[in-house]
């Protein structure tokens, strides 16, 4: 909430004439969501510094943004930090109080806001993301000397840790528009947040404060994609510009850790595949893709041509909501979309809408489940549902040793409720295959390596048959 | 003509345009009994007398019919019915949904028709229509009845006939809704003479000897006997049973379904070629000395009884082999045969006998189905379903169920008279039970729902919230039979005027004083997080009442389903403490239970806030206090150059001891758990347990009883929470309250919640509000932010609306304590989760979080 902006040239007050403020008196903005002032805590001639300080209203904040926050811990509408850090409100209010500066004009000292003169910028507390690392490749590129002063969460409880806060002080000699323009934009950027909805116009904004410095920073792409809220297709659009070169796709960029850990060898694709293989060749037409999250393989089951209905099955309706924006549902063609069908539900109910198909893939989706619940998602999944054939993976616990990333005892998600040996795994598929008058046979996937085996484990089951000593 | 309905049934009215037949329907029928063709066509056209829109108003026609036959009602068919095809579409609506069908004929003269349709102006058909009409409907006329009409087709030929006509509604034969009981159902005889006498006795039945050698059967108080068929076959004295079952017929203190030994002795009896498998050998052979004018008279007898009942206003439905929801109080032969014979797959299993589906697990009907067919050892309650058929011609008992006690009374056989097939049913063991019916379906919580609810009437969870429910309750909530409980969202005081204050318990008091409330308690409100704790006296009554998979004795879960402790080891200590209590104070013995439920708060509120503290408290306070700092230096030195700050300063040093007081705030309640003895546990209700939901004790006996509780737990981890009664027409008793608060909340607590004495209180517009808290100044800045308290903040913040939250509460805490009763009742668990599932739905509701 608080900037200061302290420079040595001299005259230091000169500061006063390249901000357009004068020193010895209190300025006063309002602000659509609360007001801004900017003083002078000292003005010498050999060392000057202005202070500009945020007043967020968090009351009327919230009165005016009722709703906004609709999905997100609602609480968090109302005990927030906003008030407190430096984040796009105050690049709002820089771009407010300081535009001229922001743009390097200067009524009176036009040559001295185009020289570099020695500057020093004190955020008292900046939220970053990506912890001081990130902050130092975000100014040290752009010639910064980089302070910093990390806060613990709790000074009664050192335990909980360090907080995201740094009191960070930025020395360069630049000129003052320089610095204004990288604090303007790179403060959103290490809070990696933004309070107001972000479109094309952003991405113009964006490209004239970059202009000068953005097509070389090394951290382009990290700074382009939070500074418009990781939207791909305007993060796309603007390194397209930036770059002045079509960019095809911008890599999804994944908070899960489990994709995280298992992406490095390109697990999720091989296990997807596999399990398209192995219905494929049963000769399945109609399957169910039950969890079938953001569609991945409901994606790959529709490219074959075999699979006449396809439905893909999920507890989360949001989730649902995402899969049928990746799969462009709505701009399939109708042959396509009589083809796929997704609804929600759970595989701790037993459901008619499941009962009569030919396979089921249940893909890394039992070890989300509480152990005490398997009971009920066996009963639904093979004695309800009941299909012909079911191909199930979910990861093979030995094999965590190998991911150097991962720390010993973890499981690979945050949401594992277990993760299972092979001969854990093999002996609840074959109980269950039993119970249920199923044959059940197990296949590795990914790389197998001789003592903990493969990073995936999969068993396919099939309905054991009744007529085999018909004679044909 | 005196025409003869059944109710329910599908009439359909026969004639030609004119014939008079929506005069007749308005006559005899109530309007909305009514499907009118000529009607469909104006809703789909605008005019009823369009034909090219005659396919479409079918349609409608078709589907509206389907909804009331599905609902169980009446419904005539206005239409002219004349073509063989329009019936035959009725006719198969009628056995879709197992209706009779009635036909009701106008065949009046085609002159008459067409004279009349002249008249009306809308109608200017040609004469040829109304010709071609009658034509058809005289054509029909002979093969109507087997067409489907069978029992149940009424001609009239002329307008006195119609005129004339009286129409009288019957019941379905099937229908004894009339007639509450008390019964006594037993279940399969099979010839057990014996035991069938010593169980009529056992139940109360005096029984004496009639001059001829029969026996006369009265009960003193009334009672009647319901039997489930299958009189015959398998046993010693197959004559004497039906001897005794058709006397208690006669006299009506009996009333019998058959069963399918029954149903085939009769066959056998009229000559027909059965084979005889299955015991009917020896029914024969036994009756082979009786009269033939005996024999016709079982026979008659056998044949005159209906496939089952429907008693006690639809409560209670009788059948020889159970009765899905859908056909109770059908007529069909699908209906009969459901009775008869259960429904099976088709396939035998390895004994040779017919593999059955079961279909008690997948009921889902409010009346309680009784039956028997298929013998079990121990008769079981599946979804308010259950088998009396004890298999007491194999050697096991004969069993009578009391109605509405719904005790079980049971003779043993006196030997077995017959080998079973395959080994009897046995008890299924707790888990499988639970397995029965402890299968939810998708059906039982998704999409809009209406659930009634004893407190308060109907509650309705839109659909938009059982989406979001059933997402939390698959992948974060512990085993649903656990779950016999969420507890209701509460409600703040208005909000006081009272200068530095948003909560201040007058308010509270006020409150109930409107409601009509002399007094209330309050009680200490805890800072910590919410817990449901179940407590059993062993693993055995875990798994018995609950059907527990696991070894525990219990379980901790939090106020929205989910499992308290990841530590099941911590969790287990927690339990048995409060089980070791529940020994000392001699809980079991006083509630007569083996299990109980707490409502709780747990201490500390890090121990399951530690992620909100470190995301979301922690941060706030630090970038508070670091920033403030800032300001404040640079403010400073700036005042003392002597810049005019307008009292920005004293502003920020307001500020800084409103950040300092949040830290406080939340610090207060956080202290590090190494193990139990750190933890706190304070139950503030004793909930339920078995055969009691304590709602209707009031208040002072829960705090009593759970103090005494608290007493005699060892070690720190139950303590009793501190409260007090105050007499609202007692200004003294109330301001005594308030300074308590104020020394309260003054020490850090966070306040109060006030209660009526009584557990259920109706005020003038329904439930009141079960509790209202009432929270301290400091601790509100964990809600309302750090800053809340400065008056430009405050002013605003008073403005909030309680509504919204007061109603929630007040359905969530109806629906609570209904999944309790539900439970409680024995009911099915779908029916108890179908409540907590609507809490946890209601919980997605958006409403201010700060309150």
């Amino acid at each position: 909430m608080l900037l200061t902006i302290t420079t040595t040239y001299s005259p230091a007050t000169d500061l006063g004439f390249l901000l357009h403020k004068h020193p010895d008196r209190l300025h006063t903005f309002s602000l659509a969501y609360g007001q801004a002032h900017v003083f002078y805590p000292e003005a010498h001639a050999d060392r000057c510094t202005a202070a500009l300080l945020l007043e967020i209203d968090s009351v009327g904040l919230v009165r005016k943004n009722r709703g906004q926050f609709r999905d997100s811990f609602a609480l968090a509408e109302y005990v927030n930090d906003r008030s407190y850090v430096a984040s796009s409100f105050m690049s709002v209010a820089i771009a407010k109080v300081f535009r001229s500066s922001l743009s390097g004009k200067s009524k009176e000292r036009p040559e001295l806001a185009d020289t570099p003169i020695p500057l020093a910028a004190k955020l008292s507390t900046l939220p970053c993301r990506g912890g001081e690392k990130y902050l130092r490749r975000l100014f040290e590129p752009l010639g910064y000397t980089v302070r910093t002063e990390r806060h613990g969460l709790d000074t009664q409880y050192p335990d909980w840790g360090d907080s995201r806060y740094f009191s960070v002080t930025l020395e360069s000699k630049c000129r003052l528009s320089e610095l204004l323009t990288h604090l303007y934009v790179l403060i959103p950027v290490l809070d990696d947040d933004k309070h107001y909805w972000v479109d094309e116009a952003e991405i113009r904004k964006l490209l004239k404060h970059g202009e000068e410095w953005l097509p070389d920073h090394p951290e382009q792409e990290t700074i382009v994609n939070r500074y418009l809220k990781h939207q791909r297709r305007l993060t796309r659009q603007a390194l397209t510009q930036l770059r002045d070169e079509e960019i095809e796709e911008v890599e999804e960029q994944t908070h899960e850790g489990e994709a995280e850990i298992e992406q490095r060898i390109g697990l999720n694709e091989i296990r997807l595949k596999r399990t398209v293989e192995v219905i494929k060749q049963s000769g399945a037409k109609r399957v169910l893709d039950l969890g079938c999250g953001e569609g991945k393989l409901l994606r790959k089951l529709m490219r074959e041509k075999q699979f006449e209905e396809i439905v893909g099955m999920d507890v989360s309706h949001q989730t649902l909501i995402i899969a049928q924006q990746r799969l462009r549902y709505d701009r399939m063609p109708e042959k396509q979309k009589e083809r796929l069908k997704l609804m929600q539900g759970s595989l701790c109910y037993r459901d008619k809408r499941l009962e009569g198909y030919d396979a089921a893939a249940v893909v890394e989706v039992i070890e989300h489940l509480d152990v005490p619940r398997l009971a009920a998602f066996e009963r639904v999944l093979f004695e309800f549902a009941s299909p012909e054939m079911v191909v199930l993976t979910t990861p093979n616990v030995e094999y965590n040793v190998k991911f150097e990333n991962l720390p010993e005892g973890k499981l690979r998600h945050r949401d594992h409720r277990f993760e299972w040996t092979r001969a854990e795994f093999q002996s609840w598929a074959s109980d269950v295959s039993k119970r249920f008058g199923y044959d059940v046979s197990f296949h590795p996937i990914g790389d197998t390596d001789e003592v903990v085996g493969s990073p995936t484990q999969m068993a396919v089951f099939k309905r054991e048959s009744h007529g085999e000593n018909i004679p044909k | 003509m005196n025409i003869r309905i059944p109710d329910p049934s599908l009439v359909i009215l026969i004639g030609a345009s004119g014939s008079g037949k929506s005069t007749f329907a308005h006559k005899h029928f109530k309007p909305t009994e009514i499907l009118s063709s000529d009607f469909c066509r104006g809703l789909v056209s605008d005019d009823e007398n369009d034909q090219s829109a005659t396919t479409d108003a079918f349609d409608v026609l078709h589907y509206i019919a389907a909804k009331r036959l599905a609902a169980g009602k009446l419904t005539v068919i206005d239409a002219t019915n004349v073509q063989v095809d329009a019936r035959k579409t009725l006719h198969a609506l009628a056995r879709e949904y197992h209706y009779l069908t009635v036909g009701i004929v106008l065949n009046m003269p085609s002159k008459l028709c067409h004279e009349r349709n002249e008249v009306r102006p809308d109608r200017n058909f040609k004469s040829h229509v109304v010709r071609n009409q009658t034509s058809q409907l005289r054509r029909s006329l002979r093969s109507l009845k087997r067409e489907g009409f069978r029992n149940f087709l009424y001609v009239m030929s002329t307008p006195e006939e119609v005129e004339a006509a009286q129409v009288e509604r019957q019941p379905l034969w099937t229908n004894r809704t009339d007639e509450t009981g008390p019964f006594d159902i037993i279940g399969d005889i099979h010839g057990c003479y014996d035991e069938l006498v010593e169980l009529l006795e056992l139940l109360g039945y005096e029984l004496s000897n009639l001059p001829d050698g029969g026996l006369s059967v009265k009960h003193p108080q009334d009672r009647k006997v319901i039997f489930v068929g299958d009189y015959v076959d398998r046993g010693p004295k197959v004559v004497e049973v039906l001897q005794l079952v058709m006397e208690m017929h006669n006299t009506g203190v009996g009333i019998c379904v058959p069963g399918n030994h029954d149903v085939k002795l009769a066959r056998a009896l009229r000559g027909k070629n059965v084979t005889q498998t299955h015991g009917l050998a020896e029914s024969m052979s036994q009756l082979e000395h009786e009269s033939e004018e005996v024999k016709t008279q079982i026979a008659e007898f056998i044949e005159s009884m209906i496939s089952h009942y429907v008693f006690d206003n639809g409560k209670l439905v009788v059948a020889h082999a159970g009765m899905k929801k859908e056909l109770q109080g059908r007529a069909s032969g699908r209906v009969r045969e459901f009775a008869l014979y259960g429904e099976t797959t088709g396939e035998t299993d390895e004994f040779g006998l017919p593999i059955r589906l079961n279909w008690a697990e997948e009921y889902r009907g409010s009346a309680t189905v009784v039956y028997g067919h298929t013998p079990v050892i121990e008769p079981q309650w599946i979804n308010r379903t259950i088998n009396v058929d004890t298999g007491c011609v194999y050697g096991g008992k004969l069993t009578a169920l009391r109605y509405p006690e719904r005790e079980l009374v049971s003779v043993p056989a006196r030997k077995t008279y017959y080998e079973p097939a395959k080994p009897l049913l046995k008890k299924q063991t707790s888990s499988d039970l639970q397995k029965d019916e402890g299968i939810l379906d998708i059906n039982d919580v998704i999409g809009k729902r209406v659930i009634s609810t004893r407190l308060n009437h109907n509650v309705t969870i839109r659909e938009e919230n059982t989406i979001a429910a059933l997402e939390v309750m698959s992948r974060f909530a512990i085993d649903p039979k656990w779950l016999i409980y969420l507890p209701p969202t509460m409600s703040p005081t208005e909000t006081t005027t009272k200068p530095n204050l948003l909560e201040h318990p007058a308010e509270g008091f006020k409150y109930y004083r409107n409601q009509g409330v002399s007094k209330v308690v309050w009680q200490e409100k805890h800072m910590g997080s919410r817990t449901i704790v179940i407590v059993c006296k062993s693993f055995e009554v875990a798994k018995a009442r609950f059907g527990s998979a696991e070894d525990r004795i219990g379980i901790c879960y939090t106020r929205t389903g989910r499992p308290f402790f990841d530590d099941a080891a911590l969790e287990n200590e927690l339990l048995t403490q409060v089980k070791t209590a529940a020994d000392k104070v001699g809980f079991w013995e006083d509630l007569k239970t083996e299990w109980f439920c707490l409502d709780c708060e747990l201490m500390p509120w890090s121990v399951k806030a530690q992620e909100l503290l470190r995301q979301q408290y922690a941060p706030v306070g630090t970038s508070a206090r670091v920033a403030i700092d800032h300001v404040i230096g640079s403010l400073e030195t700036a005042e003392k150059r002597g810049v005019q700050l307008n009292g920005l300063l004293d502003g920020y040093r307001q500020r800084t001891i409103a950040a300092k007081e949040y830290i406080n705030a939340y610090q207060r309640y956080c202290w590090q758990v190494l193990s139990i003895t750190d933890l706190r546990l304070a139950p503030f209700h004793l909930l339920a347990a078995e055969g009691a939901v304590f709602i209707d004790k009031d208040h002072l006996w829960h705090m009593q009883m759970l103090s005494k509780l608290c007493e005699c737990a060892g070690d720190n981890l139950l303590f009793s929470t501190g409260n007090g009664i105050v007499d609202l027409s007692d200004q003294d008793s109330e301001a005594a309250a308030i300074r308590q608060w104020e020394e309260l909340t003054a020490q850090g607590g966070e306040g109060f919640v006030i209660k009526p004495l009584d557990f259920i209180v109706k005020g003038k517009r329904g439930l009141a509000q079960p509790a209202v808290k009432c929270r301290g100044r400091e601790y509100l800045r964990i809600i309302y932010g750090p800053e809340y308290t400065l008056e430009h903040n405050l002013e605003r913040l008073r403005n909030r609306g309680l509504s919204h939250k007061r109603s929630l509460a007040i359905r969530e805490f109806a629906l609570g304590i209904e999944a309790l009763e539900r439970f409680v009742n024995h009911e099915p668990i779908s029916k108890v989760h179908e409540c907590v599932f609507g809490v946890l739905a209601l919980e997605s509701e958006t409403v201010d979080p700060r309150l």
